[in-house]
């Protein structure tokens, strides 16, 4: 016994390490082949394979199905009997990397913020600190894909999606500068004590200078020299070849409306960021062919006379109005982590549980344009793969055992499972 | 030269007219005294002297600004101008209760404060007064009274003729002021100077920073009462305190609060029973929301005719943020008067608050509409003020030897149509409507001569602004009458056809006349179509009988009052009953466990029964099969429906109290009960060291402010460490102490300190004072060290927000050398640390259950703590501290098994039984117990499952939550949400008034210790406070 308390000792010692979370180390490309056997596979995209096989090869997954034959040399097995086994999940809105102590006190901290209105040349990615602490915590919980987004203004910049295990930024780089970035201004008449006269005619005006700015981008790019670089407008190029989204940040249905006109006006791939009022026109969201993501499933009803589920209902009206549409945490106070639990709310309230997962997977893979990469267990797709010991999506069974991303197995450890060990030891209790 | 001259002249008429009547006998007369007795006789009026008696064919007789007699038979004075009053009616001037006529607007000098602004920490009114700059009980209206007839003209001619004015402004206000409005010197409009003295919870102007939140209103104003006590004592100390001098010297004025709305009312006669004052109220007009509260106050009430307009909502997308309980409260607010008639609670009706005086008459008429009886209607602006400020033997009837304050009116004061022809005041003639003395309809025999020849018209005057003229054709003349003065002009050619007429109006020949009203004929003088001079004249041939004026009232159909008055409220409360839950798992977080298939009776909100097979008798039977049920949730750090949560204007304020402002209307109760929570401890918020007194609710949904306290619960208090209470996130730096943790662990020092003196000190006087001929020690009684004394004593217990170990530790001790302990650590993000010393401490914990990085302090806030607090040995319990997470704290119990292992029934009792216990109450609540509270939740899944949810949430044996009913009521709410856009469409047509849509925005309040920002339309209640202070300077 004594004996056996000093091994654990000893392991927990050896996990722990002395100084915080610097001996948690990115994991190292696996070349060759991987299995995971005996597996429930939630494929992402609706369908479930019992007892199902992954071959995986060089990162990438080679085969998915039934009896897939596992050869006898030197090749990686994992036995996930009685396990789940998901894609990788993706936050597609956050701050991830740029924005590490919440709240004001500590700016030096944050980086997520850039003066200005007409930043649409602004990139997080290069401010993408892959050693933050964030990360770690969102691994542990299966996240393992980040879409990190700048603020501040009316254009912000782009964003970028991040693969959650990386040394530093140009590692951690999943796809660069998926969209530009639209904070709305509101449209909703508040008439506040030291606000303008009528903040909606200011909000409309502000839309219309952005409108001028992209007119004026278009033209810009029809020109093929320029005697002035504008950095700004070469910044878009991406938007108007469709390359890249155009994530809009707005709320309310009449916000909503002016998004379309933006994607009828400029023919941009518009998404719709939040957008908590959605579910009244869902319809015309269809028809449009717009994307939605709901930044916060986790939020309380607009008005007190609202249905009390509403935000825990939208996703259902999405899904049955046949929008493509994400859920998303962007929950400040807990920094993301309860992304599969927002889904699962989804499921209490009218979505399958394997839609609601498509909505935090391949849904969200769809709408940040790396769906041919990852967002679901298909051949050819990055092997992004989390086990997890029940279901993901209800918190009393949602433990993950082992992530994957492109192949490698990565940590779930982070500076909360050290501490946790540090003071289990100083307690002496399991 | 000559310009300036008339500016004298004009200057000079000015000072005599303003002196011409009743002079003061001290004032030196400039040129040839003129004094005047200004005796008037007016009859064959019908008088109405009050509202019992009403006498025709009378005769009203004033001199010298008084009335001398009134009567059928009245003599008239030899020296009486004889006023024939025929078809007139003569009424008592009204009086204004609540103006601040003639007072200036005192403006504030800076932007108020909000959680993180700069601090002034005391007062910078200079003088020999109090230190806090909101009470200004020393603020005499008569000494800032100046008379000013723009002001006064709109009052009188809606027929007022004496108000008691004050200067709006602060919480303590000082004197008011009952004068007339009249436009003489100042020392004879004054009917009586100090007639009242004000109170209000809105520090107006005060840049100080307390208080900064309706409960240190509430305290300031507790306090100042048990200061102004203390002061007669004359402290030494004290010095000369002019402020409290004059608190003390006006207690025995009338006392009028200005309350502004239904919970503020009965929070202010709270305060009033508390020190033996009976307020007058001034209510917020929705009074009729809880009228049997608000007769329970016993106080009389002024209320405001400031009937919210319609809004426009024809646009869909602006109609959407508009709530059920704006659009409700836009229908009932002119029933509000009706409501207090009804329940015969006295009231006053004041034109305070109007946007234009000119709504006084069309929203009294309304009120009417809506069921207020004309004749309390006429006591609430005559005789109910004038008692309420003992002046009713100088004004508010007519009768001898009272002001000659009187209306003389066309018709029926009430009546539809009704003009107020004059309005004088102390004697003195203020013409309103000349016009409407002579009733001009008629047909009138018109001359028009010219050079000796004449033309006959017949003149049909149809009203002061509208006439014929008939010669073959029936002319339209442009015609006006001022009761002296007459325009007509015509064309005496008549165009039949509407295109003619169009074509006719650039250039159309017109017969202009002007001319004087003479009594039996009109005439003067005017221009012929060729622009020769002409003169005219006109006779009365037949006038035309006033139309009777007196309108069928209509009887209006409105929606019904709901409780509480929001979404979601009903007209019945729900009920008590005998419930049966039949067949459920039941999770009893007793030692017997989970129970399968197992039933539970509730009689008379006890749990009486827990077993298999049980009979109810006529119990309700709610069928549990495959369901589970479970002891409601109970939040230990809530936030939820109160008015205001933080007092963060000094470190220490332990005088607040959150149950001062409980809001038992906020829909997060009914949101939480979706929720399975049945308690919920309402926490002060983390602004600083020592906060205020917390108040443990159950969710009673629908009830008052009162019957939502969880009875017979220990006191507690809040207190916090750390970041918050340094302000470290302080926008302009931080001025106040404590900047360290250094500096809190003092301030807790230096409580305790002076708490231990003055507990000696209260004894040290109490036992000299029982020694006969002793001179007595008057100790100044503190409300701030009573919560501490109860602290150390144990009757009051602590919840303390925290973070990192140090603090955790160093508070520990200085309770111990105090020799009490700290109930609970809430927050607590690093009690995993420390476990060990808060166990021998005996300590509580109340911790999220995943929180983190959200401020430098949580950087080492870990998922597990729960975990390992609880296998230390620790009573650790998972809280919200937030209005949505509330909603799912048996999620957030579920994540400690997820983070850290723990069993289904230990999780779950971290957010049943173990809060219960931490709050002391484990012997009513926290689990399914034969004598329990039926404080139930059914859920349809496991309760831990992120796929339950709350199917009944029952507090008291009373169902507060079915979601069936609940589908129900979202039904009724979408009807009756038509049915209100309609009406109000509708009406914003027919009187075209209508103000833009506003949205309605939920005032959410926070500890201000993290983001919490949940929904579009909230609004933080720290802003909100800070902005409605200054609303009310306008």
């Amino acid at each position: 016994m004594r004996k056996l308390l000093f091994i654990n000792i000893l392991l927990s010692l050896l996990v722990t390490g002395v100084s915080a979370q610097d001996d948690v180390y990115p994991a190292k490309e696996y070349k060759g082949l991987l299995f995971i056997k005996n597996a429930t596979i939630h494929v992402g995209n609706g369908q479930i394979i019992e007892n199902g096989t992954i071959q995986v090869n060089d990162g990438r997954i080679e085969k998915v199905g039934k009896d897939i034959p596992i050869p006898v040399d030197d090749v990686k097995v994992f036995d996930v009997k009685g396990k789940q086994v998901y894609p990788g999940l993706i936050l597609s809105a956050s701050d991830v990397g740029i924005r590490e102590i919440g709240g004001n006190a500590v700016r030096g901290s944050n980086d997520f913020f850039e003066l200005g209105d007409y930043n649409t040349n602004v990139r997080s990615i290069v401010a993408y600190n892959a050693d933050s602490r964030i990360p770690g915590t969102l691994r542990a919980n299966g996240i393992l894909f980040a879409n990190s987004i700048p603020q501040g203004g009316l254009l912000p910049g782009a964003s970028s999606v991040v693969q959650l295990d990386a040394w530093n930024y140009e590692d951690a780089a999943y796809k660069t500068d998926v969209g530009i970035h639209f904070n709305m201004p509101s449209l909703l008449s508040r008439q506040g004590r030291q606000q303008s006269p009528d903040p909606v005619k200011q909000g409309l005006e502000n839309i219309e200078e952005v409108k001028q700015f992209f007119r004026q981008a278009k033209a810009y790019l029809n020109e093929t020299v320029h005697k002035e670089t504008n950095l700004k407008f070469e910044a878009t190029r991406g938007l108007f070849e469709k390359k890249q989204k155009f994530f809009v940040h707005c709320e309310i249905v009449r916000e909503i409306l002016i998004a379309i006109d933006f994607a009828k006006e400029f023919a941009f791939d518009v998404v719709l960021v939040g957008a908590s009022e959605c579910y009244q026109v869902a319809d015309l969201i269809k028809q449009n062919n717009i994307a939605v993501i709901l930044r916060q499933e986790h939020s309380l009803p607009t008005l007190d006379d609202d249905d009390i589920d509403q935000p825990f209902k939208t996703p259902a009206i999405l899904q049955k109005a046949g929008v493509l549409f994400a859920l998303n945490d962007e929950d400040e106070s807990t920094r993301y982590r309860n992304l599969p639990f927002n889904a699962g709310t989804a499921v209490a309230y009218g979505l399958t549980k394997e839609q609601a997962l498509t909505a935090i997977t391949l849904n969200a893979a769809k709408i940040l344009g790396i769906d041919d990469r990852t967002g679901s267990i298909e051949v050819g797709k990055d092997a992004n793969i989390i086990v997890c010991e029940g279901d993901i999506l209800d918190m009393k069974t949602s433990i993950i055992t082992d992530a994957f991303i492109q192949g490698r197995k990565v940590s779930l450890e982070n500076k909360q499972t050290q501490l946790y060990e540090r003071y289990k030891t100083k307690y002496g209790i399991n | 030269m000559m310009r300036k001259l008339k500016w004298l002249y004009g200057l000079l008429f000015l000072l005599l007219l303003t002196s011409l009547m009743y002079a003061q006998e001290t004032f030196p007369v400039n040129g040839v005294a003129d004094s005047r007795s200004g005796t008037y006789a007016f009859v064959n009026a019908t008088i109405v002297k009050d509202a019992q008696t009403t006498i025709k064919d009378a005769t009203l007789v004033i001199k010298e600004g008084k009335i001398i007699s009134v009567g059928a038979s009245a003599a008239i004075p030899k020296d009486a101008v004889i006023v024939n009053c025929a078809g007139k009616y003569i009424y008592p001037s009204l009086i204004d209760i609540y103006s601040d006529y003639g007072i200036p607007i005192p403006q504030r000098q800076q932007q108020g404060g909000g959680f993180f602004a700069a601090q002034q920490f005391t007062t910078n009114t200079k003088g020999p007064y109090g230190w806090n700059q909101a009470i200004h009980s020393e603020v005499n209206g008569f000494a800032l009274f100046n008379a000013n007839e723009t002001k006064a003209k709109p009052l009188r001619d809606i027929g007022f003729g004496s108000v008691l004015t004050h200067q709006k402004d602060g919480i303590a206000r000082g004197t008011g002021v009952f004068v007339t409005l009249g436009d003489d010197k100042e020392n004879l409009l004054i009917v009586k100077e100090k007639a009242s003295t004000h109170y209000s919870f809105s520090k107006g102007t005060s840049t100080q920073s307390y208080p900064g939140s309706m409960m240190g209103s509430v305290a300031l104003l507790r306090q100042t009462y048990l200061d102004a006590q203390w002061y007669k004592s004359k402290p030494a100390k004290e010095g000369v305190n002019l402020s409290l001098q004059s608190w003390n010297d006006n207690q025995n004025l009338p006392q009028i609060f200005d309350a502004a709305d239904k919970w503020g009312d009965i929070r202010a006669d709270r305060i009033g029973d508390e020190f033996g004052v009976q307020y007058i109220i001034k209510g917020g007009g929705d009074e009729y929301q809880r009228i049997n509260d608000i007769a329970a106050t016993k106080a009389s009430f002024i209320l405001s005719l400031n009937f919210p307009e319609a809004q426009n909502v024809e646009d869909p997308n602006d109609a959407r943020f508009v709530s059920l309980a704006d659009m409700k409260h836009w229908e009932l607010a002119p029933t509000n008067p009706a409501a207090f008639e009804k329940a015969g609670i006295p009231f006053c009706i004041t034109s305070a608050d109007l946007k234009d005086a000119k709504q006084f008459w069309t929203n009294l008429r309304k009120a009417i509409d809506y069921g207020l009886s004309e004749t309390k209607a006429f006591e609430a602006l005559t005789k109910t003020p004038a008692t309420l400020l003992g002046v009713y033997d100088r004004t508010g009837s007519l009768d001898a030897g009272k002001l000659a304050n009187f209306l003389i009116t066309t018709d029926p004061l009430f009546n539809e149509k009704t003009k107020i022809v004059e309005n004088w005041v102390q004697g003195k003639e203020y013409t309103v409507n000349n016009d409407a003395w002579i009733n001009a309809s008629g047909n009138y025999n018109l001359v028009i001569s010219s050079g000796g020849t004449s033309s006959n018209y017949v003149l049909e005057v149809k009203s002061a602004t509208s006439a014929n003229v008939i010669a073959k054709d029936t002319l339209t003349g442009k015609f006006s009458f001022d009761g002296k003065m007459i325009q007509l002009s015509f064309s005496p050619v008549a165009s039949k056809k509407e295109s003619e007429k169009a074509k006719q109006k650039a250039d159309v020949a017109v017969i202009r006349l002007s001319g004087v009203n003479n009594g039996a004929i009109w005439q003067g003088n005017g221009i012929d179509t060729n622009g020769k001079a002409v003169l005219w004249s006109a006779t009365l041939l037949k006038a035309t009988s006033a139309t009777d004026s007196i309108k069928k009232r209509q009887t209006h159909v409105t929606g019904k009052v709901i409780y509480p008055f929001v979404a979601y409220g009903s007209e019945q409360i729900a009920k008590q009953e005998d419930i049966l839950i039949k067949n459920a798992t039941v999770w009893t977080n007793e030692k017997e466990g989970k129970l399968e298939a197992t039933d539970v009776l509730v009689k008379g909100g006890k749990i009486v029964q827990v077993g298999k097979n049980i009979s109810g008798g006529s119990a309700r039977v709610i069928d549990g099969s495959g369901k589970y049920l479970t002891p409601g949730i109970i939040d230990e750090h809530s936030h939820i429906a109160a008015f205001s949560i933080n007092e963060g204007a000094q470190s220490i304020t332990s005088e607040v109290r959150i149950a001062d402002n409980l809001n038992p209307e906020d829909i997060d109760i009914y949101r939480q009960l979706s929720g399975g929570v049945t308690s919920s401890h309402i926490l002060h918020g983390s602004a600083n060291t020592i906060g205020g007194q917390t108040q443990l609710i159950k969710l009673r949904w629908g009830v008052n402010d009162e019957a939502l306290k969880f009875k017979g619960a220990d006191p507690f208090i809040k207190f916090a460490l750390g970041e918050n209470v340094k302000r470290t996130a302080a926008s302009q730096g931080n001025t106040r102490f404590p900047n360290t943790r250094m500096g809190v662990e003092e301030v807790l020092m230096d409580g305790f300190t002076r708490a231990s003196d003055y507990q000696r000190q209260l004894k040290e006087a109490e036992e000299n004072n029982r020694k006969k001929g002793a001179v007595p020690i008057v100790v100044r009684r503190d409300l701030e060290l009573d919560a501490l004394v109860e602290i150390m004593n144990k009757k009051r217990f602590i919840t303390c927000h925290s973070y990192v170990q140090p603090e955790i530790i160093s508070t520990m001790r200085v309770a111990e050398k105090f020799g009490f302990r700290v109930n609970t650590f809430t927050h607590i993000l690093e009690g995993y640390k420390v476990a060990d010393k808060m166990k021998e401490h005996g300590a509580s914990a109340s911790t999220f259950s995943d929180w983190w990085a959200y401020k430098l302090e949580v950087q080492d806030a870990i998922a597990y703590n729960a975990a390992i607090m609880q296998k230390v040995g620790l009573n650790v319990c998972i809280n919200s501290d937030d209005g949505e997470m509330a909603r799912r704290l048996n999620q957030e119990a579920a994540k400690t098994i997820k983070y850290g292992g723990a069993t289904e029934e230990e999780a779950f009792k971290m957010v049943t039984l173990n809060p219960a216990k931490a709050l002391h109450v484990d012997d009513r609540v926290g689990s399914i117990k034969v004598g329990k509270d039926a404080d139930l939740v059914l859920w349809s899944d496991n309760p831990l499952s992120i796929y339950a949810k709350a199917l009944y949430t029952i507090v008291d044996g009373t169902v507060y939550f079915d979601r069936e009913k609940d589908l129900e009521l979202r039904k009724q709410i979408a009807e009756e949400r038509n049915r209100l856009i309609r009406k109000m469409i509708a009406e914003g047509k027919s009187s075209g008034t209508v103000s833009p849509a506003k949205p309605s925005t939920h005032i959410v309040l926070t500890c201000g210790d993290h983001a919490h920002n949940h929904a579009l339309l909230e609004e933080d209640g720290d802003d909100v406070m800070n902005n409605n202070n200054q609303i009310e300077m306008k």
